[in-house]
């Protein structure tokens, strides 16, 4: 399915509020959406909700005899899966031209960064060798995609416990997670991707683009960096032209972000080895919010309450005095009506004639009736106007001697006696 | 000649000298000296531009057809500018291993996928309206700095075709090595887990059109090998310009102007 185009008043208006520096959920410009990781009940799956875009990661192992030309090194694979339920722009089946950049970077990311020891998950040389896969999937597309994939990707790996290998001579045993404890991964560092969007020919960029904010980017620099502040991978996305500094300067950001990043997934993992000991309930159903309506709900702020009265007897007592407001809304305006309770009446008929105007429903009749109210304010204007309307419907006597002074054109005498009778009755 | 010595260097990595104390590399260049370049323009007759370049080893040739009516699907069409079609694919016998898949697989399309994005910066399209301007690319001898020399040979191709430019985009391939900055890797350097950076630049104004960058390399460094990398991206805009400069000499005397 194709996107549904950007109209050109929301692209406006996007580009327009970041030269304000403004973002459209309220963020700084080099502030990251809410993070929360959770993990499953499996070892090596992982849940990343960065603000409302979901990703979720497994890793999986197998015995593989391993490359030709590295024998003693065990085998790592990637796959980033574009789930059609994450966005409608996605289709089954189709590898397009962002699966294809998702799954480089992430390869280039962790692959190139060898962030895992890839020597330790060799069981026999040449023979035998542990292929850990990692499949990330899409759930839901809210912008960045690939800074949510590297920090579920990166998690899930560090989650992952590996079965306990035995070799005897020939003879290699695989243990089940019953008859011994399986092994973490040996993993050096933590690369992780932040993601830079640049607008207006490289004047702005903000940091973790939304999805809205991703649709009017010229381009995204993507760079990849670990807590030591060493770089991993850096990719320049998009036609876009950068200057050096600007791309030192994003270094820099990057790496204050990679560290607050980092210690959110340790804090995670923390988390879930106590609650896993403790043998408390863990695992995605657990970390689901429970939710009755079946609608995202926004989360609860927190709100000082300590000190409220307090502040608030100050700031009624310094407020400025608030402008006299006037009673009515009244707008004298020629042509213009007021319909209300407790709003002075301009139609010009008296009240006592109230009653018979609930009786009228019909257009015609309220056309004439404000056709009226419009005579009445201009008194003393001579009504100069080539409207092919109907003139005058007077209901008052001495009204009609007035309009028919006025009025150049004929004037139906029929609506006056209708109403007349009425009256009458 | 070196493409051999790397094949056979190959099993032994650890303890190979990319850099040694005399401050000469594995082919007996300085640290911060390119590769001999060689270039042609006008290769081929039937394409509106091509062009033939040899960086050391590593050999490519690039063909620009364009710009023409929008092929395949016409929904792709921009209204206000030209769509830039890019393929890149390696030949069989480019590398020492046959390679069976020349394109296709995903290392062919992402490099694809970064020629086009660095050609749609360099390239005036909004001169071109509602049409394609295809560029293919076919690496012939591989020994490192592919992505490098394949963007050099796309721009002499692009010229030879008459596609208006903003500038020449000129990139390089630099390395990192026992704090050295190396320009213009072989493939040796390249697999020797070195860390290494990709630029395409438009020299005039310094501006990078692509940036990209594998294996850890400490943010402190980063400067000094980007500087590196411009710097032999301008060493390659010289050479380039002659060469461009040089094909015209020579085109307006076979013409007899």
């Amino acid at each position: 399915m194709k996107e549904t185009p950007l109209s050109n008043c929301e692209r406006d208006f996007l580009l327009k509020a970041i030269q304000e520096k403004k973002r459209l959920d309220g963020r700084q410009t080099y502030d990251y959406r809410k993070l929360k990781i959770m993990f499953g009940t499996d070892f090596g799956c992982c849940f990343v909700e960065l603000g409302k875009t979901r990703v979720m990661a497994q890793v999986s192992c197998e015995l593989v005899a391993p490359k030709e030309n590295r024998p003693n090194e065990g085998i790592m694979f990637f796959n980033i899966e574009l789930s059609p339920m994450a966005s409608p722009a996605f289709e089954q089946g189709r590898q397009s031209e962002l699966s294809v950049k998702l799954n480089r970077q992430l390869e280039r990311c962790l692959r190139n960064s060898k962030c895992i020891d890839l020597e330790s998950l060799c069981v026999v040389s040449g023979e035998k060798v542990w292929q850990i896969r990692v499949d990330v999937h899409m759930l839901n597309h809210d912008g960045n995609l690939m800074d949510a994939a590297s920090i579920t990707a990166i998690a899930s790996l560090c989650h992952f416990r590996r079965p306990d290998v035995g070799i005897q001579g020939d003879e290699v045993t695989v243990y089940s997670p019953d008859e011994r404890d399986p092994i973490p991964l040996s993993i050096y560092h933590m690369p992780i991707s932040v993601s830079f969007a640049f607008f207006q020919q490289g004047t702005y960029l903000l940091v973790d683009p939304c999805e809205r904010e991703e649709r009017v980017m010229d381009g995204l620099l993507m760079i990849a960096m670990n807590k030591h502040r060493e770089i991993c991978s850096i990719q320049s996305s998009g036609g876009i032209m950068l200057l050096k500094e600007q791309v030192m300067r994003c270094s820099k950001i990057a790496s204050v972000k990679v560290s607050e990043i980092t210690k959110l997934i340790m804090k995670a993992l923390e988390n879930d080895k106590t609650a896993r000991k403790a043998g408390g309930k863990c695992g995605f159903a657990e970390s689901m919010p429970q939710e009755r309506i079946t609608a995202l709900k926004k989360d609860e702020t927190a709100v000082e309450m300590t000190d409220v009265t307090e502040r608030a007897n100050d700031i009624v007592l310094n407020a400025e005095v608030p402008p006299q407001t006037s009673q009515s809304l009244l707008v004298p305006l020629p042509g213009m009506g007021q319909v209300g309770k407790d709003l002075q009446n301009s139609w010009g008929i008296e009240e006592y004639y109230q009653d018979e105007e609930e009786a009228f429903n019909s257009d015609e009749d309220k056309q004439t009736m404000m056709e009226v109210g419009e005579k009445q304010k201009v008194h003393d204007v001579v009504e100069i106007s080539d409207s092919e309307e109907d003139e005058v419907v007077i209901l008052q006597p001495e009204a009609t001697d007035r309009a028919h002074k006025k009025t150049s054109s004929s004037s139906h005498l029929k609506e006056p006696a209708k109403s007349k009778k009425r009256h009458r009755k | 000649m070196s493409s051999f010595r790397c094949f056979v260097l190959c099993g032994n990595m650890a303890g190979l000298e990319l850099l040694s104390d005399q401050g000469y590399r594995l082919d007996g260049r300085k640290a911060s000296e390119l590769r001999k370049v060689q270039a042609r323009m006008g290769v081929f007759a039937q394409a509106d531009g091509s062009a033939y370049l040899e960086q050391g080893n590593t050999k490519a040739l690039a063909v620009v057809y364009g710009p023409h009516e929008m092929r395949g699907s016409r929904s792709r069409t921009l209204h206000d500018r030209a769509v830039i079609n890019c393929q890149y694919s390696m030949a069989t016998f480019s590398m020492s291993e046959r390679k069976r898949r020349p394109h296709g697989d995903r290392k062919s399309t992402e490099m694809s996928l970064h020629l086009k994005q660095t050609f749609e910066a360099a390239v005036m399209t909004q001169l071109y309206p509602r049409s394609q301007i295809d560029i293919y690319v076919k690496i012939l001898q591989s020994d490192g700095g592919n992505y490098s020399v394949c963007v050099n040979a796309a721009t002499l191709a692009v010229i030879d075709a008459g596609i208006p430019m903003l500038d020449y985009v000129c990139a390089s391939t630099v390395g990192f090595v026992d704090e050295t900055p190396l320009a213009d890797l072989c493939y040796a350097e390249e697999s020797g887990g070195v860390s290494s950076l990709a630029l395409a630049l438009l020299p005039r104004g310094g501006q990078i059109a692509l940036l990209q960058m594998d294996a850890r390399l400490h943010q402190d460094n980063l400067e000094a090998l980007m500087d590196a990398a411009m710097t032999a991206c301008k060493g390659v805009s010289k050479v380039l310009d002659q060469v461009v400069r040089q094909h015209l000499q020579e085109a307006s005397l076979a013409t007899g102007d």
